[in-house]
């Protein structure tokens, strides 16, 4: 028996506002517990909401990005539910009338096909604090920092079709954010994370079945692993002849199983209604224009134009998009340099982007400008150093060790190439290397690569390799 | 001293021929004096109004005094006070003090006012009668075996007393308007958004309104326009100017019309509460108005509606009093499982009529009711609205009276909570319909005070301020005072 799988995900992307969304608290993270607890985010008596104008931008940019209507009135809601971490008894969220509906992102498949993924909503709310149960006597503590912190909640329609292209849906909408700089993406930290909703049926079957709701997915591997692990459960309960009951189950990553989270009889009625402390949010044109105008190019635009413009391939152009930061440190790289974009898009492939994750560090942060990399190629296109030298000298930049110009003097790198000291080492190459070099006479092609590189070897790399190949091809001739 | 008016206090004070702090230390006697019998105060706080009212003396001396500076005030305690406590009236705030001022309190305290202390009130404001407080009831100064009114009670009582030159309070289905009119006093409810709301322990905040209550119209008008505007700190306040309701009130009578419902005068009105509004009216048109009959065809669906959307949104406001960072916790509480932990904390810090409230509201969101109840009585008030927007096509004004009954004993409605919900019954549609009104005295029945309601189109405070002073230049109930109180 075949089974189709069905998910669609609820992604809570936390936006990336200095202040929180209804209080001038900060939204720093690390701080002590309480430390960034406004009277607001501690539910006081008679302290009032008042909407934080920048959550409401990204969410129109978000929104403009996806292909999604921007709703001209939208409304805030109460959510109510009693829980020690959540100060007022209710968080604030957007029920009936989101911001932002009705879009949708193109991801490509493992077989190279792209397949739409429709976006229902994209709506504002506070999320709530952290309840801490470890080291209190027995008690929990209950942080109140991330209390009122905006989220943008993404709801995914069922669209997905197994773990995988879950994954990698999340990972677009993940760079999307991150393009976008409304959300700094951090997964450990909680900034981003997702519920599924999984179902099984049968092949063939229009209906969708019973779904679980997975909570909590805070990285990309543990949304396909519980996927995963929870259709492995459903069709062997289905199979078997069970039922796949409605309820929100936890993904326990060291069992590889998921399992319920609180029973269906718990379930609780939250009691929305329309938030009377908040006016609803009105966008006009002019609004919509203004966040239009702040746009940067989109991933996916971004990919198009650098294979188009630079010549790049599909796959390397893909690489250097997925990172905004990284696509604008390649274009900085392309533009102070002689050398081709194919060997930019190289280098920032390669002993760029090796020696970043070596440091676990974000392109922001890197040790090699972009400007000091272009200065390295263009010694490798004016043959003043070889592409192996080359890399001596970018992990001496790496190491802070001077400019490229400073590195390659202090360490008499420069490239032999005048011909006369070229001449002289492969005279002296031939000399020491009759047997090959015969052999090469005799028509052996193959054995110039080991003289090349014996020649290389005697001038310690610096000789240009183009020129000891002619050299040796003439005086073998 | 005490049975001068806040604007003559105002001129006594500009002109030196009395102080702030002897004015303040009269007041303060007179609270030690009468509010035993009263209970109109929960906190009184006698040295920090008289090192304000030192200020205060000391502020003019500089030549820099507002007109209220100096001028001693009671607040209901439902305002949070920086360092005082706000109790709402209820055991789950017994022990609360506020970390900051409400907007109304600051704007007071920027005008140099002198605060008395924070008056008792119906707890978290529900209630018409002043007895669901848990400080205990407060009682009547014109008879002290009956209520003032409520929510507002320990305000009214203070100013129908003269233990204070005026007082703060709030409305949400008519707490200022009603014991104003219990109590014989004037009192405003501005329009929804007048009056910043922050720092105002909320009830159901898309119905509560801070206003004032006070001996006349004139008074009202100088106090409002100290507290009245834009505050960035209530997503819901209004941006529009404040004007000078001191200047209004004493500009040049206009010819007015003013709309009588005649469905306000139903048989549940007391006749001859009915008698001293008709006489009213008769008063106004000897003053040049022109009366008209207006309908108001949902009128009647107010007090259901009211009883919908107030416990819904209350329901949801007081669910921060939990007991997990400030408020009552029971004792112990803290080592039962956290169900356990809610409901005693909540069981033991709120009184009888507040959980009914919270069940009420409760019930009516859930799912499966919320269309039937909230949904509905949504459209009810917006049917409501309609029908005064229309009735202010046709008048300036909508006159009537503000509580069926004159004030009634303490206990007698206690058990009945819907006889003591139809107090409101007239008050009620200006609070749906977001609209400024207000009480003013208007006769006596059986020696009790009778309040006359006036009810205006949004943000004519103005207007509603001028028509209740020119009435108040030729009548003197506002002026009577109970006799122990002289």
């Amino acid at each position: 028996m075949s089974w189709e799988i069905v998910i669609g995900l609820e992604i809570h992307a936390q936006l990336a506002t200095a202040s929180k969304i209804f209080s001038g608290a900060s939204t720093r993270y690390g701080a002590a517990p309480n430390a960034q607890a406004a009277l607001l985010d501690l539910g006081y008596p008679g302290t009032l909401p008042v909407l934080n104008a920048e959550a409401v931008r990204m969410a129109i940019k978000f929104g403009l990005a996806t292909g999604c209507t921007i709703s001209r009135r939208s409304v805030f809601a109460r959510k109510n539910y009693f829980y020690p971490d959540l100060p007022k008894g209710y968080q604030i969220s957007q029920y009936e009338l989101p911001i932002v509906h009705t879009g949708s992102v193109e991801i490509e498949l493992a077989d190279g096909a792209t397949k739409a993924v429709r976006i229902t909503r994209a709506h504002l709310e506070e999320d709530a604090g952290k309840s801490l149960h470890e080291d209190f006597a027995g008690m929990s503590g209950i942080d109140l920092n991330r209390a009122g912190t905006p989220l943008l909640e993404i709801v995914s329609e069922p669209d997905l079709r197994s773990a995988a292209e879950a994954g990698t849906y999340m990972r677009k909408i993940h760079a999307l954010v991150r393009y976008l700089e409304i959300c700094d993406g951090n997964m450990q930290e909680g900034s981003f994370r997702c519920d599924a909703n999984v179902s099984v049926r049968r092949q063939g079957e229009t209906k969708l079945g019973t779904r679980a709701e997975l909570k909590n997915l805070n990285s990309f591997r543990f949304v396909e692993k519980a996927i995963e692990a929870e259709v492995q459960r459903q069709i062997e309960l289905l199979e078997t002849g069970g039922r796949v009951v409605q309820e929100t189950r936890l993904y326990d990553p060291d069992r590889d199983e998921t399992r319920p989270m609180r029973s269906k009889e718990e379930a609780n009625d939250y009691r929305y209604f329309p938030d009377p402390d908040l006016l609803p949010i009105v966008i006009d044109d002019d609004a919509i224009d203004a966040v239009r105008a702040t746009l940067p190019e989109l991933p996916d635009a971004k990919r198009e134009r650098f294979g188009a413009q630079y010549g790049l391939s599909a796959y390397d152009a893909g690489v250097l998009t997925a990172q905004r930061a990284l696509a604008e440190y390649f274009e900085e790289v392309a533009a102070a340099t002689r050398a081709q974009p194919k060997v930019a898009a190289n280098w920032v492939i390669g002993e760029l982007t090796a020696a970043l994750n070596r440091d676990a560090l974000e392109i922001g942060a890197s040790r090699v400008s972009a400007s000091a990399l272009g200065a390295l190629l263009d010694r490798i296109a004016d043959g003043s150093i070889s592409g192996k030298i080359a890399k001596e000298v970018f992990e001496a930049l790496w190491k802070g060790e001077g400019t490229v110009a400073e590195i390659i003097d202090k360490r008499g790198l420069t490239q032999i190439s005048d011909s006369a000291s070229i001449d002289a080492l492969v005279d002296q190459v031939i000399a020491a290397n009759p047997t090959q070099a015969e052999q090469f006479r005799a028509g052996k092609q193959q054995v110039l690569g080991f003289l090349v590189g014996q020649v290389m070897k005697a001038s310690k790399g610096k000789a240009n390799p183009q020129q000891v190949n002619e050299a040796l091809r003439k005086k073998l001739g | 001293m005490h049975d001068r008016t806040l604007t003559e206090l105002a001129a006594d004070l500009a002109a030196k021929r009395v102080s702030a702090v002897e004015l303040t230390k009269h007041f303060l006697a007179r609270i030690e004096l009468y509010d035993d019998a009263l209970n109109a105060f929960v906190t009184v706080t006698a040295e920090q109004a008289l090192k304000q009212a030192k200020a205060a003396d000391e502020r003019r001396a500089r030549g820099d005094a507002a007109p209220l500076t100096g001028i001693p005030l009671a607040h209901k305690d439902i305002f949070c006070t920086a360092g005082v406590k706000t109790t709402c009236g209820s055991k789950m705030l017994d022990d609360f003090v506020a970390p900051y001022d409400a907007t109304v309190i600051e704007r007071f305290a920027d005008a140099g006012a002198v605060m008395l202390g924070k008056t008792n009130m119906d707890e978290f404001a529900m209630g018409s009668s002043n007895e669901t407080s848990y400080y205990g009831p407060v009682h009547n100064p014109w008879d002290l075996k009956l209520v003032p009114g409520g929510s507002s009670g320990g305000s009214a009582a203070a100013v129908a007393a003269r233990i204070a030159a005026a007082a703060t309070g709030t409305d949400t289905g008519g707490s200022i308007r009603q014991p104003a009119a219990l109590s014989g006093i004037t009192g405003i409810k501005p329009t929804y958004g007048r009056v910043s709301r922050y720092g105002m322990i909320a009830f159901a905040s898309s119905l509560d309104q801070a206003g004032v209550l006070t001996q006349t119209a004139a008074d009202a008008a100088l106090l409002l326009e100290a507290i009245a505007g834009l505050d960035d700190r209530d997503s819901t306040s209004l941006d529009e100017p404040v004007p000078r309701y001191s200047a209004i009130v004493d500009e040049p009578w206009e010819r007015v019309t003013i709309g009588v419902p005649e469905s306000f005068f139903d048989a549940g009105l007391n006749p001859e509460v009915a008698s001293s509004i008709r006489a009213a009216l008769k008063e106004y048109e000897k003053l040049g108005a022109t009366l008209k009959s207006v309908k108001l065809d949902y009128i009647h669906l107010s007090v259901p509606a009211y009883y919908v959307v107030a416990p819904a949104e209350a329901s949801s406001n007081l669910s921060r009093f939990d007991g997990v960072r400030f408020g009552h916790r029971a004792s112990d509480a803290i080592r039962e499982d956290l169900a356990t932990f809610y409901m005693r904390n909540r069981g033991e810090g709120f009184g009888a009529e507040v959980k009914r409230r919270i069940l009420t509201g409760t019930y009516v969101l859930s799912a499966g009711y919320f269309d039937a109840y909230y949904l509905q009585a949504q459209k009810v008030r917006k049917l409501i609205s309609d029908d005064f927007a229309r009735a202010f096509r046709e008048v300036d004004l909508v006159a009537g009276p503000t509580s069926p009954s004159p004030a009634f004993g303490i206990g007698q409605k206690s058990s009945n909570p819907i006889e003591m919900y139809l107090n409101d019954i007239y008050t009620i549609g200006a609070n749906l319909a977001g609209l400024p009104a207000m009480s003013l005295p208007c006769g006596f029945v059986r020696g009790l005070p009778v309040g006359l309601q006036l009810i205006a189109p949004p943000l004519a405070e103005g207007p509603l301020l001028k028509a209740a002073h020119h009435y108040q230049r030729v009548t003197d109930w506002h002026r009577r005072v109970p006799e122990t109180y002289a």
